[in-house]
C-alpha cells in the first residue's frame, strides 16, 4: 500500500512536471513577440522591455524554466501581468467559490444519478426505463451554457423563485466575514440564516446547471452495472432466501455494482472543472473559471499558466483518492496489488 | 488473406444501420442541417449581418420568423447561417485531428522505443487537463478568433485518436501477414496503409463521428465565453453569449441558438452510438 502511493505520487510529481512544461512554453509558442502581444500595442518601449525582463525573455530557454521550476518548488506561481498579484494568491481567493458549486453539482448528480440509474435497471424495460435514458441521453448532447440560461429563464424571470446571478444578495454579503471562502459555512459561522438560505438559493442553479450532464452519465453507467450485477447467482440466492426485492438491490447488489461508476465520477470531475468555467460565465459566479476565462481574454499568460497548473494537479489527486476508494466498494481490489 | 480485418463496406452493417431507430433519427437530423446549411442563401428570409436598430429585440412575427436580437438582426437567417459555420468547425477539426492523431498514433505504436514514450506522454498530458481548458490556453497563445477556435479544438482532440491507433498498430504489428509483408520488402508506409489501417477503421469511424459533435460544441462553448468567433458573426454559441443580456426582453434569440446546438449535436451522437452498435461484431 505504502509503495503503490510512493509510486503514484511520483507519477503525478511527473505528470506534473510535464503539465509545467507545456504550460511553460506557452509564452514562446506565442506567434510574434510575446512581450508585445501582452502588453498590447500601444505599450512604450520601456513598458516591453520590463515585461520581457519580468518574463525572463531575454535569457537562454533552459535558463528560463529552470527559474520557472524553482518558483514552483517555492509554491511561486508568479505575478498576474493584469492585476500584478500573486497568481497564487488571486488562485486562493477564488477557489473556494469553484469548489463550492463543483462539489453541489457532483452531490447533486451523483445523488440523482445513481438514482435514476437504479430506477432504470429495476423496472428494465418499462417505462421509467425509457423515460431516464431518453432524458439522459439528451442531457449529454445539451450545450450546458444554454441549459444555464433556460433555467434562470425559468426560474428567475418567469416563475421569479431563484436568483439568476452571483453567489449571495450583496446586502447580505456585507455582514458575512469571508473566513473559509465557502458561502454556506461562513453564513454559518456568523450564524446568519438569512444570509444562509440566500447563498443556498443562489448555489441551486448553477449546481443544477453543471451537475446535469454528470448526472446523465452515472445514471446510464449504474443502470448496466446494476443490471449485469442482477443477473449474477448469489442475487438469486439472496432472493430464494425470501428478501424483499429493494432489501436485494440495496444491501447486496448497489455496493457491488459502484465500481465502475465510481471510475465514471472521477473522470466526471475533470468535466465539472471544464464545465465550471461556463457556468460561472452564465451565473456571473466569482469563481476560478470567471477569472480563468478573463485571463484568457486579457492575454494574461502568468496567470492561465497557474490556473492550468492548479487544475490538472487537483484533477490528478482527485483520480487518486477514486483509486484508493475502489478497495472500499470492491475488497477483492487491492490497490498496489502486482499479483492481482 | 486479409483476415482480421472489419470490412466497413460489408452489407450487413449497413442494414444493421438502417434497422437502429437512433442512426436514422441521427442521420435524418444531420442531413437536415447539411441541407439547410446548402440553401443558406435560399431559405434566410434577412441578411444575417444587416442591423436594423428600428427593428431591435422583437418577437416572433411573420416578418421575423424567431425574431430578431439587441442589435436588431433577424435570428432565424443567422440560425440558417450558422448551420454553415457548426458544420464547417466540426468537419475542420474532425480531419485535423483525426488525420494529425492517426499519424502520431501510427508512428508510436510502429515504431515503439523513445518516440512512442515521447509522443504518448505528451498525448496523456493533453488528456489530463478538461478538453475547454486545454483549449483556452491554445487561444490564449494563438489570440482569440474563430479560426483560431477550430485549431484549438481540432488540438484537443487529437490524444484520442492517437490512442485508439497506437493499440491497434500494437496489435496488428506482430501478425505473421505482417512479418510477411516486411519479409517481401513493403515499405513501412505501406504496411502501414495496407495492413493496420483497415484494422482499426471501424473505432476510428465511431470516434469521429462522436468527435464531430464533441468538437461543435467546445466550439460554441468557446464563443459563448467570448473566446472564440469575432462579434457579430452568426455563430451560434457566440449568438447565446450577444444576446444574454436581453434575454429577458427577448427570449427567442437565447433559446433558438441553443436548441440549434442541442440538436446538431444529439444528431451526431445518436449516429455515432448507433454506428458503435453496427460496427461491433459482438452485437447481432
Amino acid at each position: 500500500m505504502l509503495s503503490y502511493l510512493v509510486q503514484r505520487f511520483l507519477s503525478i510529481g511527473l505528470s506534473l512536471l510535464g503539465v509545467s512544461l507545456l504550460v511553460f512554453l506557452m509564452v514562446h509558442l506565442i506567434p510574434g513577440d510575446a512581450a508585445l502581444t501582452i502588453a498590447g500595442e500601444r505599450a512604450t518601449e520601456e513598458v516591453l522591455t520590463q515585461l520581457r525582463e519580468d518574463m525572463g525573455l531575454d535569457k537562454p530557454l533552459y535558463h528560463q524554466y529552470a527559474k520557472y521550476l524553482w518558483g514552483l518548488a517555492r509554491l511561486d506561481l508568479g505575478h498576474s501581468f493584469k492585476t500584478k498579484q500573486p497568481v497564487l494568491e488571486e488562485i486562493k481567493r477564488y477557489f473556494p467559490a469553484t469548489a463550492e458549486l463543483t462539489l453541489a453539482a457532483m452531490a447533486f448528480s451523483i445523488f440523482f444519478g445513481i438514482a435514476a440509474g437504479i430506477i432504470a435497471a429495476v423496472y428494465r424495460g418499462k417505462f421509467w426505463d425509457y423515460f431516464s435514458m431518453s432524458t439522459s441521453l439528451a442531457g449529454i448532447s445539451m450545450p450546458i451554457f444554454w441549459l444555464g440560461l433556460m433555467l434562470i429563464l425559468l426560474f428567475s424571470y418567469y416563475l421569479k423563485i431563484l436568483p439568476a446571478t452571483g453567489r449571495l444578495d450583496t446586502v447580505l454579503s456585507l455582514d458575512i466575514e469571508s473566513r473559509t471562502g465557502f458561502y454556506l459555512i461562513d453564513t454559518l459561522l456568523a450564524r446568519n440564516f438569512t444570509a444562509f438560505k440566500d447563498a443556498i438559493e443562489h448555489l441551486i442553479l448553477p449546481a443544477i446547471t453543471l451537475g446535469t450532464i454528470p448526472l446523465a452519465i452515472i445514471a446510464r453507467m449504474t443502470r448496466s452495472s446494476l443490471l449485469e450485477v442482477l443477473n449474477q447467482p448469489y442475487i438469486t440466492t439472496a432472493y430464494a432466501k425470501g428478501l424483499s426485492k429493494w432489501r436485494v438491490i440495496i444491501k447486496h447488489a448497489l455496493k457491488n455494482s459502484m465500481v465502475p461508476v465510481l471510475t465514471i465520477i472521477g473522470l466526471e470531475f475533470g468535466y465539472l472543472m471544464g464545465g465550471a468555467i461556463l457556468t460561472e460565465h452564465i451565473f456571473s459566479w466569482p469563481g476560478l473559471g470567471s477569472w480563468l476565462r478573463d485571463a484568457v481574454e486579457a492575454r494574461d499568460v502568468r496567470a492561465v499558466q497557474g490556473g492550468v497548473l492548479f487544475v490538472s494537479a487537483l484533477f490528478m489527486f482527485v483520480n487518486l483518492i477514486v483509486d484508493l476508494l475502489y478497495a472500499y466498494f470492491d475488497p477483492r481490489i487491492r490497490v498496489g496489488d502486482e499479483t492481482k | 488473406m486479409n483476415d482480421t480485418s472489419i470490412s466497413t463496406g460489408q452489407p450487413n452493417v449497413l442494414r444493421k444501420l438502417l434497422r437502429h431507430r437512433s442512426a436514422t433519427i441521427g442521420a435524418s437530423i444531420i442531413l437536415f442541417f447539411v441541407i439547410v446549411a446548402i440553401f443558406a442563401p435560399l431559405i434566410k428570409t434577412h441578411d444575417p449581418m444587416q442591423a436594423e436598430i428600428a427593428d431591435r429585440l422583437q418577437g416572433w412575427s411573420a416578418e421575423h420568423y424567431l425574431g430578431t436580437d439587441g442589435t436588431g438582426r433577424d435570428v432565424f437567417s443567422r440560425i440558417v447561417y450558422g448551420s454553415r459555420i457548426s458544420l464547417k468547425v466540426g468537419l475542420i477539426a474532425i480531419t485535423f485531428s483525426l488525420g494529425l492523431g492517426t499519424l502520431f498514433g501510427a508512428v508510436a505504436g510502429y515504431y515503439g522505443g523513445w518516440l512512442d514514450n515521447v509522443i504518448m506522454r505528451v498525448m496523456d498530458m493533453m488528456l489530463a487537463m478538461p478538453s475547454i481548458l486545454l483549449a483556452m490556453v491554445i487561444v490564449t497563445i494563438l489570440g482569440q478568433s474563430l479560426t483560431n477556435a477550430i485549431i484549438a479544438v481540432s488540438i484537443v482532440y487529437i490524444p484520442q485518436y492517437a490512442r485508439i491507433l497506437r493499440a491497434s498498430v500494437l496489435k496488428v504489428r506482430e501478425l505473421d501477414y505482417v512479418t510477411a509483408a516486411k519479409v517481401i520488402g513493403a515499405s513501412d508506409i505501406r504496411i502501414l496503409l495496407t495492413t493496420v489501417l483497415p484494422n482499426c477503421l471501424a473505432p476510428l469511424i465511431v470516434q469521429a463521428t462522436l468527435g464531430i459533435g464533441a468538437a461543435i460544441l467546445d466550439a460554441a462553448g468557446l464563443s459563448f465565453l467570448g473566446l472564440g468567433a469575432e462579434v457579430g458573426v452568426p455563430e451560434w454559441g457566440a449568438m447565446l453569449n450577444e444576446n444574454t443580456k436581453y434575454i429577458r426582453k427577448a427570449p427567442l434569440a437565447v433559446t433558438a441558438p441553443g436548441v440549434a446546438i442541442f440538436l446538431i449535436v444529439l444528431g451526431f451522437n445518436l449516429l455515432g452510438d448507433a454506428l458503435r452498435d453496427a460496427l461491433d461484431p459482438q452485437i447481432d
